[in-house]
């Protein structure tokens, strides 16, 4: 099995034996990979019915929930890491989100886009109208990403909480990363994978 | 003669099996001995790893799947989800049902003799509860020769069935499926029981429970008993879409007797044809077992410290208008098991049908469990 290149990254830093909640965990793969690679009891969130249902038919534990209403059911330390790909940007109240993840978790991994890109800097810049690329194909009234933030922006959001940033990988849309993207990454990062803790 | 649709289990025929050792009650009041009637789908294994057991709700039965004769209107009541190809695949799984103690479909219960005293139980029979009746299924497997179920399934009062059996045997259980159901009744889902035994209990020929000596039995009482249980097990919508206000006639007749509005034919009939079929005894007995069920209560109602000796891998699916176990009873279940640290998984079905849907072929319901269920190893 080929896994997604962040979720290649993310595994790597997940250690063996350990417990994962994966928050939109989508088909499973994440915990697929992780179940049979390095023997973690994980536990995925998801709202999609045929997603769960994917999970399903894999053997992936999955609770059909909304990451938006309340996470309050997880008690407080009761898994190692908390895994979030790509929803950030989705949530209602994103800061609660990554709080509650670092209340459950002893370390949180997120991936989101960079707003701050210079394609969507470019696209907002040259045409003065929200970007829409294959990468993020919504028009601004049917999106699910209603709270795109820069790199920048979630950093203040960490330093503000006093949430501690322990890696950053900043890479492009196929999860590649470059010199360049690491020269100037809220410019030239298109995704940022980021392990935090308290 | 009809044909029997090809992904039937086809004709099955009850079996029976007397049990003479003691089995200790929680009442206290051991039975001394008593029958179990039960039919078997597909064939056990050499290492008997495929075995399911299916467990009923209140008015269940053994008969979940095929037919008695090929001229049978209807098959077993779960006749949707157990069959060669279906959900609970019998080419791959021995499935196994039965009616509990209890019951009034052959197993021993309150409208069997007595054979200590030559008469029906009656109101003597002891009450029995969801721990009780999992002990006598786990004599039943051991008679059967299945040391470990792949997975005991069940919805409602099976359902609690299902989570017990993984609290009380926690090695014989791979897989518990617990389907619209609860950790324990709420106070108001008690009292919607207690209307029903009133209901009962009230009517004057039910004489306390000895009704058969006295050759008759509290119809009305069993009516009204299963009329106020069927509107809980409906939601709202499904009433309005069924019947919505349609008149029996063109117009309102001015008295107040008279069945006018469709739902009240509805419920009477649904009444009638139950209370024509059903003990009363038993439906008491049932909504007793509903009642007492409380596994964490012997952890001072610490429902994880409960499951802590949980071993089997736990699906838990509710619908989203099951008023009866609501969703949020089926997610203090789940929690419980986060909480314990068990393999779960939890859906929560969109079904306009109430508490009803558990029996209904839901697709998306029907697909979980199927994915689940095909997920299971079962060894040769």
């Amino acid at each position: 099995m080929s896994l997604r290149a962040d979720l290649e990254i993310i595994q790597q830093w997940i250690r063996p034996g350990s417990r994962v909640l994966d928050l939109g965990c989508g088909e499973g793969q994440l915990l697929r990979h992780l179940r049979d690679h390095k023997q973690v009891q994980g536990y995925g969130l998801e709202i999609d019915p045929d997603k769960i249902s994917s999970c399903i038919r894999h053997g992936v534990n999955v609770m059909e929930q909304n990451l938006d209403e309340s996470l309050d059911n997880f008690e407080d330390n009761s898994f190692d890491t908390v895994v979030m790909t790509q929803s950030l940007q989705a949530m209602h109240y994103p800061d609660r989100v990554l709080e509650d993840m670092l209340r459950i978790g002893h370390e949180g991994i997120l991936t989101f886009p960079n707003f701050a890109h210079w394609r969507c800097r470019w696209y907002l810049g040259t045409k003065g109208r929200m970007p829409v690329s294959e990468f993020m194909p919504y028009t601004w009234y049917n999106t699910p990403n209603i709270h795109f933030c820069t790199f920048k922006d979630f950093e203040q959001l960490c330093r503000e909480r006093n949430i501690k940033v322990l890696n950053r990988l900043v890479v492009d849309q196929t999860h590649q990363s470059s010199w360049l993207s690491g020269l100037w990454p809220n410019m030239l990062g298109e995704v940022a994978i980021y392990r935090v803790s308290r | 003669m009809s044909r029997l649709p090809a992904d039937s289990v086809g004709l099955v025929t009850p079996q029976r099996q007397t049990f003479t050792d003691p089995l200790p009650l929680a009442c206290g009041t051991p039975l001394n001995s008593y029958e179990l009637v039960y039919e078997t789908y597909g064939e056990l294994n050499a290492s008997a790893s495929n075995a399911v057991l299916i467990c009923h709700a209140l008015s269940g039965h053994h008969h979940a799947a095929g037919y008695h004769s090929a001229d049978d209107r209807k098959p077993g009541w779960w006749d949707n989800c157990i069959g060669p190809g279906k959900a609970i695949d019998t080419n791959r799984f021995f499935v196994v049902s039965l009616n509990n103690l209890g019951g009034c479909h052959g197993s021993t219960g309150p409208s069997s003799i007595n054979p200590e005293t030559g008469k029906s139980y009656g109101a003597s029979f002891p009450v029995v509860t969801v721990e009780d009746w999992v002990h006598s299924q786990a004599r039943l497997a051991d008679v059967l020769g299945i040391q470990q179920w792949a997975a005991v399934v069940g919805g409602s009062l099976g359902g609690m069935q299902a989570l017990q059996w993984a609290i009380s045997y926690p090695e014989r259980v791979r897989h518990c499926v617990a389907i619209a159901t609860a950790p324990k009744l709420s106070a108001q889902n008690i009292a919607f029981n207690e209307v029903a035994r009133q209901a009962i209990i009230t009517d004057p020929d039910f004489h306390n429970g000895d009704y058969a000596a006295f050759g008759v039995i509290p119809k009305r009482g069993l009516m009204l008993a299963r009329m106020v249980g069927h509107i809980t097990y409906l939601s709202d919508d499904s009433m309005g879409a069924k019947f919505g206000r349609d008149l029996r006639s063109d117009q309102l007749n001015y008295d107040l007797t008279s069945v006018e509005f469709e739902v009240e034919s509805y419920l009477r009939y649904q009444g009638q044809e139950f209370s024509g079929r059903f003990d009363a005894n038993t439906y008491l007995l049932m909504t007793k077992a509903l009642d007492y069920f409380d596994p964490a209560a012997a952890n001072g109602g610490d429902l994880a410290r409960t499951l802590a000796v949980v071993q089997a891998r736990c699906l838990v699916m509710s619908f989203t208008t099951d008023w009866r176990f609501s969703p949020a009873r089926s997610r203090e279940l789940v929690d419980g098991l986060l909480a314990a640290r068990k393999d779960v998984s939890y859906l929560e079905i969109e079904a306009a049908q109430g508490h009803d849907a558990f029996l209904l072929p839901i697709p998306r319901y029907i697909e979980a469990l199927s994915g689940y269920m095909n997920r299971i190893e079962v060894n040769q």
